[in-house]
């Protein structure tokens, strides 16, 4: 019974895991870009989404919004920094130079922002943690003797809804269609008539949409938000997405509840301080051993856009 | 000289030898987003010894840097296998790594730290940073140089012509990883405390800026960039809290709610890092810029350098 509480843990706090997972690899999937904006933009839907329901809108436009109007509003933020980021890593690049780090460009714009976005939150908010006035967080059942809290359930079953509708969307439309093209071959992609200035934006608003609604999950689950509240997820999620495989979207989610499985088991049977060396160990391991993870494809890597 | 300067130019010191530590990789087209690690690696080793055995501060910084010359060195042929956003991803773990074992070992003192007895003034990391400088600046003359530029150029061609892509990587990676070391040891004599949480993520993002911003064609783009962003903050702090205040009240933020004063200096340089990806990605120095400030005898070499 132990054990069987220890799965539905992770399963619930895999569920954040997950959608940050599959934001970075649809990046590095289609784009071919480590993008280290993700975790920020996931801490910044949440503490927007605190600061529009504890504060109301800057310039005091507004009193306090109420919280689900707020974590709609923080969503949107998140997908317009993405959408500024977009402009700054591939919008306007100016040359390809063609050396060994040329691929870096981007990667390197993203560590920028990433800088930008979480210090401009800490000048804004201070560092602190603070709490989410969202619906309480403890509300929890129990189905045949497991303990199960319902918001995080809200969460698993979002997370697993909007990767689907996902898979749906990169399968069936024609923006998706234009998406697998780019992620094959930008060059021949293009030459074939997909607008590449047009579909490009469309992953970053995707990604802002994953991050967003990741930030307001776990605000909502967890009732609580602070400036660093990305990087501890970023880095499992990253971890994750290497697990599953680099590009793949289903390897994602799948690796995502495994790195949350590892976390609930080491920290059940080694403590909390070794949660670190267990995930990043299997991240370096994965690495080394089966660089394209569970399911990825080994073209990754190699096209550049 | 008053405490504040040399405090500066420790940190200074310290910044130019960590940043050619990440350089040496970097020149070889190979990101080292682990930097950190390998800087923790030899702030402990040297820490420990100085610690537990009251070693010199001469031997702690040799054994530091070679240490984590040999760790770099082991890790280099397993991590080196990578490429592109999977050497990103695995030197990134292996700073993680590093970390959260020195966080559960108790022999180097956990979260806690360890205390370091030998405390050197400014002129030791300054007069070592003068000497990793000129190292680095012979070594980008030699013909491993040369065959280092080649290969962050265009590593087929390099291996049509001979060179042992392997050997270049590793021998750069690990050499780089042992001044990255020496830049930990140092730290360690220089804050006479080590703590894990001092070698964090982001102290390995900010160093790889500091070097592609300066730029990796030439060994003056880690000097300058790391003198660049070392006495910005500096030069910024008497600007500061009137920024801070007035884009707070922006925000409708409380006025006695104060930010950490580093904030700021990382906003900017996290728009300069922007702003020089779009406008000029190779970095501040380039070759050609170098070239163009070298005797005129040379013009003909430098421009058929330039073009090739």
């Amino acid at each position: 019974m132990l054990i069987a509480q220890q799965l539905v843990n992770s399963l619930m706090l895999g569920s954040v895991y997950v959608t940050v997972a599959v934001a970075f690899t649809l990046t590095i999937g289609i784009l071919n870009f480590l993008n280290f904006t993700i975790p920020t933009l996931f801490m910044l839907a949440g503490m927007m989404g605190w600061a529009f329901a504890e504060r109301g809108l800057p310039f005091g436009l507004s009193g306090p919004l109420p919280w689900p109007l707020a974590l709609a509003l923080a969503i949107v933020v998140a997908i317009v920094a993405s959408l500024v980021v977009e402009r700054f890593t591939f919008r306007y690049l100016k040359a390809r130079y063609g050396d060994a780090t040329e691929h870096a460009i981007p990667l390197v714009s993203s560590l920028g922002f990433l800088l930008i976005f979480e210090n401009l939150v800490r000048i804004a908010y201070g560092t602190d943690a603070q709490r989410f006035p969202g619906p309480e967080a403890d509300l929890s059942v129990e189905i045949g003797g497991l303990f199960v809290r319902l918001p995080q359930v809200v969460s698993l079953v979002v997370a697993l809804a909007i990767v689907l509708a996902l898979t749906i969307l990169l399968r069936r439309s024609n923006i998706g269609r234009g998406l697998r093209a780019i992620a094959e071959n930008p060059d021949a992609a293009t030459i074939l008539g997909v607008d590449v200035h047009r579909i490009v934006p469309v992953v970053f608003v995707l990604t802002g949409v994953l991050c967003g609604l990741a930030g307001a999950l776990f605000a909502i689950s967890y009732g609580e938000v602070s400036p660093t509240m990305g990087d501890d997820i970023g880095t499992k999620a990253i971890a994750g997405m290497v697990v599953g495989g680099l590009g793949s979207i289903w390897g994602a989610v799948l690796g995502g509840l495994i790195v949350a499985l590892t976390e609930t088991m080491t920290i059940n049977y080694f403590g909390a301080d070794t949660v670190q060396v267990a995930v990043w160990g299997l991240l370096l391991l994965v690495l080394l051993l089966r660089p394209q993870g569970l399911f990825g494809h080994n073209a990754i890597g190699k096209g550049k856009l | 000289m008053g405490g504040y300067w040399s405090g500066i130019l420790a940190i200074l010191a310290i910044n130019v030898i960590f940043a050619y530590g990440i350089f040496l990789p970097v020149a070889t087209g190979q990101l080292n987003l682990g930097g950190a690690g390998f800087q923790a690696v030899g702030a402990y080793a040297a820490a420990y010894m100085s610690y537990t055995y009251d070693w010199p501060v001469a031997l702690t910084l040799i054994l530091a840097m070679v240490v984590t010359g040999g760790i770099g060195f082991a890790v280099a042929f397993p991590i080196l296998r990578l490429r592109g956003v999977y050497l990103v991803l695995g030197t990134f773990a292996f700073a993680e790594v590093v970390a959260g074992l020195i966080l559960n070992s108790e022999t180097l003192g956990g979260a806690i730290g360890l205390p370091v007895p030998a405390f050197v003034d400014y002129e030791v990391p300054v007069v070592l940073a003068a000497l990793v400088t000129l190292f680095v600046f012979y070594l980008m003359a030699t013909r491993f140089g040369l065959v280092m530029r080649a290969v962050h150029d265009d590593e087929v061609v390099s291996d049509l012509m001979g060179v042992s892509l392997r050997g270049v990587k590793v021998a750069a990676f690990a050499v780089g990883a042992g001044l990255c070391g020496l830049a930990g040891g140092l730290y360690a004599h220089t804050f006479t405390y080590v703590e894990i949480q001092a070698f964090n993520a982001l102290v390995s993002i900010n160093v790889l800026l500091f070097v592609l911003l300066g730029g990796t064609q030439t060994a003056f783009g880690p000097l300058i960039g790391a003198a660049f962003f070392t006495l910005l903050p500096e030069a910024l702090r008497v600007l500061l809290p009137q920024l801070q205040a007035s884009v707070a009240s922006l925000f409708g933020a409380a006025g006695d709610m104060r930010a950490p004063d580093d904030s700021w200096r990382f906003v900017i340089l996290g728009c300069v890092t922007v702003l020089m990806m779009v406008f000029r990605p190779e970095g501040l120095v380039t070759r050609t810029l170098v070239e163009r400030f070298k005797p005129r005898r040379r013009s003909g070499l430098a421009a058929a350098e330039a073009s090739a």
